[in-house]
């Protein structure tokens, strides 16, 4: 049986089956979360696809950021937080969201970007560095190659490899959010979140990040959450729609953009509401 | 309807002409209250001056005091002074940044926290004598430990704690949220985000909580009064450095002292107006302090911004 079928919550609906050589990072199954008393995400399930690229999309306060925070419990920062079900990550299905698990073990495996380029009030290499300092990396030359690598991968290197040691908040919000990718990358995360990494960019900006995310998934598997549709359409392999803290459907890109088979997801990507 | 558009552009016109009278008027009782208040002060600094300017001078620093007023000086006072805010400084900041930062990123928010963090509060409005009095009870008489600079740095770091305490929870409170998930986001501890993230951002608003407080420990009288410190010291605490091993030396801190508010009462509560000459000397010599402090302050502020940056 295809897996993706297989994990499918009774709410989802996968019409189109997924390709069976495709291999599953992680799974997210009846993940319930609460900020104290307010169920924020009901029973979510789907699965993350191995080096592709899934967006989450949904109108606001639908949860598709709470979603995206579970995966490197950036939410037991805040009291209240409570999760139920599960995150496997793959190969050894480890939970992700379990107690027992140290939310500082998730987010050693699982990098983010936030919404907001946050780069550390530090230079540029500092910043890039300092995944792997936390890590206990100290070696300069291992560091150096990995900083370069990094910024390599996140398109930023021409733009920075002359000033390094230059603070990065002298960088634009377009380079300060590829350098933020880069921070996130340099450790070798087995997932990237990236928490709607253009909407605080202009255009030519975000169209740089946008060609950057489909060449990431050559190395990692990547999580997106947007709030523009067009974005998740041009870049994206699989697609969720959320609403009001459920998973409404999904499914390949093209088909929940052509063909969706709930109506709440054609309305909403039709621009009926949202 | 161009009639309604002109009605509609006076009424605008008016509206503006109405806000634009408000911001006079509060411009104007802004300035004349600011006027009231900085009269005030330069009345006093300039009273001051005029009084004791002429007084200082070399010998006026390197004499202590003695019963013929021309031949007192504040050498015994300045230097305890400065040695009792040393221990001050090395007791209130780390205690206080500590229990800041233990109370802001480590505390959970219960109860028990709230109650802690009023109390905290409350302690910064608790008058001075009675610090000095838990000084002189607990301090000097139940631990026997004498009216030492040591006791009298103890008790005004106990004054300034609540100062420092709720500065730099103030501090670490307003470093932006997404520096801190960011910092928790590329897999830091705890210890790494407080000791490579929310310290070095919040460096510069603890420090001004710690300069706040040592101003207000500074001009302290009360407390050191309570303790039982001298007012007439013809002797200088052991140096803290000696020209043998092990070459410093902690003595100083068993010594007793004086220290400048003490100086100026006592010269201000004798009857011979040449004391009240040298107490106005003594206040300008200890606003001179605060200043430096102060100034020593905004330097460290401004550096430490920059590296902060780069």
């Amino acid at each position: 049986m295809n897996e993706a079928l297989h994990i499918a919550s009774p709410a989802v609906t996968t019409p189109t089956p997924l390709s069976p050589e495709a291999t599953i990072r992680a799974r997210v199954s009846n993940l319930d979360f609460w900020y104290s008393k307010f169920q924020a995400l009901h029973s979510v399930s789907m699965p993350i696809h191995n080096n592709k690229v899934t967006a989450i999309i949904g109108p606001s306060g639908c949860g598709k950021s709470t979603l995206l925070r579970c995966f490197n419990r950036i939410h037991d920062l805040y009291p209240g937080a409570r999760y139920e079900g599960a995150i496997e990550l793959m190969p050894d299905g480890l939970n992700l969201v379990s107690r027992s698990v140290d939310p500082i073990l998730v987010r050693l495996m699982v990098g983010m970007v936030f919404q907001k380029p946050n780069p550390f009030p530090k230079s540029i290499f500092e910043n890039v560095a300092s995944g792997l300092y936390v890590r206990g990396l100290r070696n300069r030359s291992e560091v150096e190659g990995r900083v370069e690598k990094a910024l390599k991968q996140a398109a930023i290197w021409d733009e920075v490899q002359d000033r390094l040691k230059k603070p990065a908040y002298e960088l634009s919000g377009g380079q300060q959010q590829r350098l933020c990718i880069a921070r996130a990358l340099a450790p070798e995360p087995k997932l990237l979140l990236l928490d709607e990494p253009t909407s605080a960019l202009d255009p030519i900006a975000t169209a740089k990040i946008e060609s950057l995310i489909a060449d990431l998934a050559h190395d990692v598997t990547v999580v997106i959450v947007t709030h523009n549709m067009g974005q998740a359409a041009r870049i994206s392999d699989q697609t969720a729609f959320m609403h009001m803290g459920k998973l409404i459907e999904f499914g390949e890109t093209e088909q929940i953009f052509t063909n969706p088979t709930v109506d709440q997801t054609r309305d909403y990507i039709t621009g009926r509401f949202g | 309807m161009s009639d309604i558009a002109i009605r509609a552009g006076d009424d605008t016109r008016r509206l503006v002409q109405v806000k634009r009278r408000q911001d006079l008027i509060f411009g104007v009782v802004g300035i004349l209250v600011l006027f009231v208040v900085m009269g005030l002060l330069m009345t006093l600094v300039a009273d001051l001056l005029i009084d004791g300017l002429g007084r200082i001078s070399p010998e006026f620093l390197t004499s202590f005091p003695s019963r013929r007023a021309a031949a007192a000086g504040v050498l015994s006072a300045w230097v305890g002074t400065t040695l009792v805010m040393l221990v001050t400084a090395a007791i209130a900041i780390p205690l206080g940044v500590g229990a800041g930062l233990y109370l802001e990123e480590y505390a959970s928010k219960n109860l028990l926290s709230d109650i802690i963090e009023v109390n905290v509060s409350n302690l910064a409005g608790v008058p001075s004598i009675i610090y000095g009095l838990l000084a002189l009870g607990f301090f000097v008489y139940a631990l026997d430990m004498g009216q030492t600079i040591l006791v009298g740095g103890l008790v005004l770091s106990l004054l300034i704690l609540p100062i420092v305490i709720v500065a730099t929870r103030e501090a670490v409170r307003a470093i932006p949220s997404g520096l801190r998930e960011s910092a928790y986001g590329i897999g830091a501890n705890r210890w790494q985000v407080m000791w490579s993230y929310i310290l070095p951002s919040a460096r510069p608003g603890i420090l001004t909580g710690a300069i706040v407080g040592l101003s207000r420990a500074i001009g302290e009288t009360a407390p050191i009064i309570t303790i039982g410190a001298l007012t007439y010291i013809a002797f200088l605490p052991p140096a803290p450095v000696t020209s043998t091993p092990p070459w410093i030396n902690f003595e100083w801190l068993n010594s007793p002292f004086t220290v400048m508010p003490i100086q100026m009462f006592n010269w201000t509560s004798r009857p011979q107006a040449e004391f009240h000459v040298n107490a106005a000397a003594t206040g300008v010599l200890l606003l001179c302090m605060t200043l430096m402090m102060n100034g020593f302050a905004i330097y460290l502020r401004y550096r430490l911004r920059r590296t902060v940056r780069t």
